[in-house]
């Protein structure tokens, strides 16, 4: 009961400083709608008509999306606000308090959560009112199952790598590039059809989000006719997330790297 | 005896080679405002920082309110509150929510308007972390510190980088602490911070230790005076009296015994023809017993 209310406590807060940050809240919230309606730009148009009824292209970018958002507000985010708050002094004040390190840890991955559930529901909601796009039906508790897995994994990934980062300074440049290249070779930004040579996607489906995007594609296929699930592509996501926390708790530190 | 709330025996932390801590002892009584001095690179902090259990020590028996801080049990931390020279809080939240957050961690919390007011931001309550001025985010740090209601306070150089108005209003603020019965471990910088402030002082160099009074023992068990004076720019002193200068073109010499080397000096002096102004002797001030414990070595003092 009393973890509960520390947990609580702790998303309370760290919502209420979110919606301080009008900017910061504005573009983190505007960022998915905004590679929506890009991808629309660049690539839309390619309804697909089935005679009885018509596919929005939209829909093929949705996971993508997801995906996208799923790593921005899992791994991005907490790895970058850990080395900030590791830096800051934040993480140090927080060790000299009677409040569990965990209660800490959890408020932080709920507020994640919380942020990527509502991000993404706000991209299908737009999806579905200005695109067309299929919302998921049968698959829906595929997708739910595949978004945990997802930002667990991230989560943990975003801890271990704030591990890895020296200080503040670092932060961006090690993040992202640890990050953008995988975007770019799974999938994500690119369409699997653009003729990405078959040794990238080798390398790419070493890494979990190749993955994360190829089940997300599955959850959100309109011809899928499956459960949707992927085992197979969860249990490799599930295996980063378990290296990810197993890094964190080994290397991970709430003092600033001097 | 009073009781103690801290009790440190053989402390000792050495990093690799180097041994921060080298066996210091301490006893700090409930209700004391302790002053812990030392230049930089002193171990002051490694010390303060095994007392807080954010460091581990290499040997020695530390006990803190009856806990082993390297245990890093909850039951402590409720009663501690940990002042660090670094803010680190949310600059989003206002004052009153950041100290509220804080009371939320603990079981026992002091009203919020009690903590507002021993540390003077009531006026600021509603104001968001990130507007206010240095010294009133430093209040906010001793306010967060004071949430939990805590027996044993740390306040780790409370005053660094104030002006001195806002360090007038931060020690009346300590001595209003004290006051409330708390027990506070200060490391400061500052010689008449400890001096207006401390109950008892410690002074510690490389990693020692080298004198524990009350601001006026430390003081008074030093007989030596100090003898001041101007003489004119490229003026060629006497031998044997010591002298050197000091700061604001003064110079200064202690002495054992002031009577002959005073007459030494002015005897010199009415010989030469030099008028020594600004001459005074005095008594050795804090300042200056620790910069002599300081200065026994290599005459590194803090900033």
């Amino acid at each position: 009961m009393k973890a509960v209310r520390l947990v609580l406590l702790q998303i309370k807060y760290q919502e209420r400083a979110f919606r301080r940050n009008p900017a910061a809240a504005f573009f983190t919230i505007a960022f998915p709608l905004i590679f929506l309606v890009i991808l629309n730009v660049i690539f839309g148009g390619n309804d697909l008509d089935l005679g009885d009824r018509v596919i929005s292209g939209a829909t093929f970018y949705i996971p993508a999306i997801a995906a996208l958002t799923i790593v921005n507000s899992c791994y991005t985010s907490i790895a970058m606000s850990w080395v900030f708050d590791r830096d800051g002094g934040v993480l140090k004040r927080v060790r000299g308090s009677p409040l569990p390190p965990w209660a800490f840890l959890f408020g932080r991955i709920a507020h994640a959560m919380i942020l990527m559930l509502a991000l993404l529901v706000l991209v299908v909601l737009f999806g579905w009112l200005f695109y067309d796009v299929d919302v998921p039906g049968q698959t829906m508790p595929a997708v739910l199952v595949t978004l945990a897995v997802g930002a667990f994994a991230f989560c943990a990934m975003g801890f271990a790598i704030a591990a890895m980062v020296p200080n503040a300074d670092a932060a961006p440049a090690v993040v992202n590039a640890s990050i953008l290249p995988l975007l770019f070779i799974s999938d994500v930004f690119i369409p699997p059809d653009a003729g990405t040579p078959a040794w990238v996607e080798h390398v790419s489906s070493v890494f979990p989000v190749r993955h994360l995007s190829e089940a997300l594609q599955t959850g959100f296929n309109p011809f899928e006719t499956g459960a949707g699930f992927e085992p197979v592509h969860l249990a490799v996501i599930a295996a980063w997330g378990v290296a990810g926390l197993l890094v964190t708790l080994r290397f991970s530190s709430w003092e600033p790297r001097v | 005896m009073a009781e103690a709330v801290i009790k440190v025996r053989g402390l000792r932390k050495r990093y690799g080679e180097l041994e921060a801590v080298r066996g210091i002892d301490l006893r700090i009584e409930r209700g004391e405002v302790f002053a812990l001095l030392g230049p930089n690179g002193a171990g002051k902090t490694t010390t303060v920082e095994i007392l807080e259990g954010h460091r581990s020590r290499t040997a020695g028996e530390v006990s803190v309110l009856g806990f082993d801080p390297g245990r890093n049990e909850v039951a402590l931390k409720e009663r501690t509150g940990i002042v660090l020279q670094h803010t680190g809080l949310e600059p989003y939240l206002t004052v009153s929510e950041t100290v509220d957050m804080f009371r939320g961690f603990y079981p026992r919390p002091l009203p919020l308007d009690e903590v507002l007011e021993v540390v003077g931001l009531e006026e600021q309550r509603d104001q968001r972390v990130r507007r206010l001025s240095g010294g009133q985010q430093r209040r906010l740090d001793v306010a967060v510190g004071l949430a939990g209601d805590p027996e044993l306070l740390f306040l780790d150089e409370p005053t660094t980088g104030f002006d001195p108005t806002a360090r007038r209003g931060a020690w009346a603020m300590i001595r209003s602490l004290r006051e409330l019965g708390k027990t506070v471990l200060l490391t400061t910088h500052y010689l008449d911070e400890a001096q207006a402030l401390a109950d008892r002082v410690a002074i510690m160099v490389r990693g020692e230790i080298v004198a524990e009074d009350t601001p006026a023992g430390l003081v008074a068990a030093d007989p030596d005076a100090v003898i001041r004076f101007r003489a004119p720019r490229g003026t060629a002193l006497p031998d044997g009296l010591g002298l050197r200068e000091a700061d604001e073109g003064l110079i200064e010499a202690r002495t054992a015994d002031p009577t002959r080397d005073l007459n030494a000096l002015t005897s010199w002096a009415l010989a030469e023809g030099i008028e020594l102004e600004d001459l005074t002797v005095s008594r050795l001030s804090l300042e200056d017993v620790f910069l002599r414990l300081t200065d026994e070595g290599d005459g590194e003092v803090g900033s």
